[in-house]
């Protein structure tokens, strides 16, 4: 009995393995048929059900969602000025923590890419890839605790005359930079181990100065892979809503549509477009940079 | 490269620096565990493990940490599958529409987790009349740790020689046995350290977790964030807290040595070693 149902799993698999033989056409549509099943009709059709939602309303009595098109959604979001002061709020605080983090992140990955010994830089890579794996709550939680009013910022600078900024605009452009820096540090590390010595090398033997050698042969190569990391500071900051929720009373987009989403589902679509359309652009300009071959 | 003595300091103490301010935060929340008082003010007066023996026995607490290893078991093992079988494809084959594969694979992590949230929550309670529930909640954490899966398979399958499989297919093995006896040995470590980064990213996400899960439900970390704002629970939130940490971090680190030569050695698979490594920076938790 027992050997029987194995051979009879077997050649059901033979039998199987002996369609698959010799045609590769249908062996990438079986290995492909769930993946892209899940991601395509699962996760793509989503998204597109996210943009039809958008375009529906709430009754506002009986707060049932009324599946009608009506820009009724549109028209509050540009009309009403608070949220465009979000929106550009959002935009603006993920440039800035771009750019602080691309500030902050490029010694880093440049020591650990071109100076640290084959042992410092395994020890760096390791240093930086945990902390960026560790909870994101937790890490949020504790900056929370650090910038209180009697926590340890205040502590180490009240004797020097400064204190800690509080919770505000301040902090969570602090919070922002200190979560995604690992990602932008990584990418640009990559970036700078692709660039051949022999060709910083060379252009120190051409005479060069080091920051000469830096803007023109450095820089250039690694821009690429600093875009790269910008995509992930840009785009988890534009959809971030727990940060400013715990270390400002500052609304950004993320916290429109999280406060949205029990009531007026449809609202909370409609301005889920907006970090989508943002993100398009971005990803765009950012393969136009030759981003991509650096993700 | 040539630089001067200042330059090489300078860079130094960049580092240095770099690396006080990631770890900073992460010490001080540790300490806080062992906190002997109940509030937050630094530094602490004295040092206690009463606050980890009062977490083992909150039965929210250990009730969230449960929910939260079935939704990142469940999560983990559908990326797994998925995540594998996307790889063999693109690895090993051509096809129209093949670079569209990485693209689409990396989507659910390069928007905002927001997105794949609300998008995952309307399609379920809008449309389908599902209610949000576990079983959404592992729906949405396997669609964004896919890539992690996907990811490490593809760089080990780049790093593979095909020849083997050939080699395989030559002597007589049907595709299945080519996959049993040549192909899955050689993936076996990527696919471990795959499913370790699926897990840890599962494990303390919050965002889509938010958005997907069903009323009265709670991961860990849902638990610690409705709890931030209770005074009287942050002694036991700090000592869960470092917990969430050791969990994520530890089979994040053990991933790293699984696959440590595809990440950490620069320069030798030629082409992108971090393409390679994808534990590195396509790897991106997204929370």
């Amino acid at each position: 009995m027992a050997t029987e149902a194995v051979i009879e799993r077997r050649s059901t698999g033979h039998r199987l393995a002996g369609l698959l033989h010799g045609r590769p056409r249908l062996q990438v549509g079986a290995l492909l048929a769930g993946p892209v099943g899940w991601l395509v009709i699962g996760y793509l059709g989503s998204l597109a059900l996210l943009l039809v939602a958008a375009f529906w309303s709430v009754d506002p009595l009986s707060g049932a969602t009324i599946k009608k098109f009506t820009l009724e959604n549109f028209e509050s979001l540009v009309n009403e000025p608070v949220y465009r002061t979000i929106v550009w709020r959002t935009i603006r605080t993920a440039l800035l923590v771009t750019l602080t983090d691309a500030i902050i992140a490029f010694p880093i990955a440049f020591y650990m890419a071109k100076l640290a010994s084959r042992r410092g830089k395994a020890l760096l890579v390791v240093g930086i890839l945990l902390p960026l794996w560790s909870s994101y709550l937790v890490k949020v939680y504790a900056w929370r605790t650090l910038l209180s009013t009697d926590g340890a910022i205040h502590w180490a600078l009240s004797p020097i005359g400064l204190d800690t900024p509080g919770y505000g605009t301040t902090a969570v452009w602090l919070v922002f930079s200190y979560l995604w820096l690992p990602y932008m540090i990584l990418p640009i590390y990559a970036g700078l181990e692709r660039i051949p010595n022999s060709l910083i090398s060379a252009s120190e033997d051409l005479g060069a100065s080091p920051f000469t050698t830096f803007r023109r042969v450095i820089l250039p190569l690694s821009f690429p892979a600093v875009v790269a990391g910008s995509i992930f500071t840009f785009s988890l900051t534009l959809g971030d809503y727990i940060t400013p929720r715990l270390v400002s009373n500052d609304q950004f987009i993320g916290n429109v549509i999280f406060n949205n989403i029990a009531n007026n589902q449809p609202f909370a679509a409609a301005l889920a477009l907006v970090p989508i359309v943002v993100m398009i652009a971005y990803l765009l300009v950012a393969r136009k940079l030759g981003a991509f071959e650096h993700v | 490269m040539r630089l001067s003595k200042r330059s090489r300091i300078l860079l130094r103490l960049a580092v240095w620096a770099g690396l006080a301010f990631i770890y900073i935060p992460l010490i001080v929340i540790v300490l806080y565990a062992f906190n002997s008082s109940k509030i937050l003010a630094w530094p602490p007066p004295g040092w206690t493990t009463h606050w980890f023996s009062q977490a083992f026995k909150n039965e929210a607490a250990r009730e969230a940490f449960l929910t939260s290893i079935k939704a990142g078991v469940a999560a983990t093992a559908i990326a797994l599958t998925l995540g594998t079988l996307a790889s063999l494809a693109v690895a090993r084959h051509r096809f129209f529409g093949r670079e569209t594969i990485s693209f689409l694979v990396i989507l659910p992590i390069a928007l905002p987790g927001i997105i794949t949230g609300v998008a995952i929550s309307n399609t379920f309670t809008q449309v389908l009349n599902v209610p949000l529930s576990l079983f959404t909640v592992i729906v949405g954490h396997a669609t964004f740790c896919i890539v992690v899966v996907y990811n490490n398979s593809v760089a080990r399958l780049r790093r593979l020689s095909g020849s083997l499989e050939e080699a395989s297919a030559d002597l007589g093995a049907n595709t299945w046995q080519t996959f049993r006896f040549v192909t899955f040995p050689g993936m076996k470590s990527a696919l471990i350290a795959g499913g370790l980064l699926a897990f840890a990213l599962s494990f303390d996400e919050i965002i889509v977790t938010n958005f997907t899960i069903g009323a009265g439900e709670q991961t860990l970390p849902i638990w610690i964030y409705s709890n931030l704002f209770r005074p009287h629970e942050l002694p036991i939130v700090n000592a869960v807290a470092v917990l969430v940490i050791l969990i994520s971090i530890i089979p994040v680190y053990l991933a790293h040595r699984l696959t440590g030569d595809e990440g950490a050695t620069p320069g030798r698979g030629g082409r992108g070693k971090f393409e390679g490594g994808g534990v590195e920076t396509e790897a991106v938790a997204a929370p």
